[in-house]
């Protein structure tokens, strides 16, 4: 029984579409941020996954630099979060709606 | 065989704990549930030999990404719920599925084409850290410093949105004071 590629890539999609369904569903903005974290790290494990099953470093490289993203957006999202929060006082998204858009 | 064994368990670990992310109604079941799916997410990476990647992964994921979300639970009333409005689930559930399916043709494409090849090719001889240690310093050396540059401005930016008011320590004054300064650090009602 051989793990192939497309075992990781089957895992990969199903993370992002749980991930993707998190974004669709959730109103609180702090887990909308979870639901983004796990989008990034489904695309981690198909970066990862093409990279031993190609035997290529680039992969690899790739997953790191979206970790760092990551962990860039958490870091401002978190930051920018906390002045809407002293502002208004709600974390809904449905609340954020001050351009009428 | 044990590497079958080991992703299947992985898979299904991973996926349950995402699931229970994403579907709980409790913040603090979310985190740990997430924290624990990223622990779950660094064995892939240690299965497929990336041992650097499944590391770092650990560390920055569980370590710092999970105390500053940590912080930010501290910081919010995560006990009030956030009444989430129910969109049609069928709609969400298709575009999800549509979704995905989009990405694994996205990383199939290049995989099926067959003319993709190896410009780093994965040595034998040499340990994974080792090896991206040599790729990253020479061929990503511009975008290893970019993304320095843009760790360190996140970490400003950060400092600067989150530090207003910061420079009075609530746990060294008295009652009066903490009460008197309330105006503009507790939430108003009812929009600005």
């Amino acid at each position: 029984m051989e793990i192939t590629l497309t075992h990781y890539l089957v895992l990969s999609s199903i993370l992002f579409a749980i991930g993707l369904i998190g974004v669709m569903r959730r109103k609180n903005l702090l887990m909308l941020f979870f639901a983004t974290e796990i989008l990034l790290n489904a695309t981690n494990v198909a970066f990862a996954a093409i990279s031993h099953y190609i035997g290529d470093l680039s992969g690899q490289m790739f997953a790191f630099f979206i970790i760092a993203v990551a962990a860039s957006e958490v870091a401002i999202g978190l930051g920018l979060l906390i002045v809407w929060y002293k502002r208004t006082g709600k974390i809904d998204l449905d609340q954020m709606n001050s351009m009428r858009g | 065989m044990f590497e079958a064994i080991a992703f299947y368990l992985f898979a299904a670990l991973t996926i349950v704990m995402f699931t229970i992310t994403v579907m709980t109604s409790q913040a603090l079941y979310a985190i740990t549930a997430m924290a624990a799916g990223m622990i779950f997410i660094s064995a892939f990476f240690f299965i497929l030999g990336a041992d650097f990647l499944g590391a770092i992964q650990i560390i920055v994921y569980t370590g710092a990404v999970m105390a500053l979300y940590a912080f930010g639970m501290m910081f919010f009333d995560t006990t009030r719920d956030v009444v989430e409005k129910r969109t049609n689930p069928q709609i969400v559930f298709v575009l999800g599925v549509l979704a995905a399916i989009m990405v694994v043709a996205i990383f199939v494409a290049p995989v099926v084409s067959n003319n993709i090849q190896a410009l780093y090719p994965i040595q034998e001889n040499i340990g994974n850290s080792q090896a991206v240690g040599m790729v990253l310093f020479t061929k990503y050396l511009v975008p290893f410093e970019l993304a320095a540059v843009m760790l360190l401005v996140a970490m400003i930016g950060g400092i600067v949105l989150a530090g207003k008011k910061m420079d009075k320590s609530l746990t060294l004054m008295n009652e009066e004071d903490i009460l008197s300064m309330d105006d503009g650090f507790e939430p108003q009602e009812g929009g600005h």
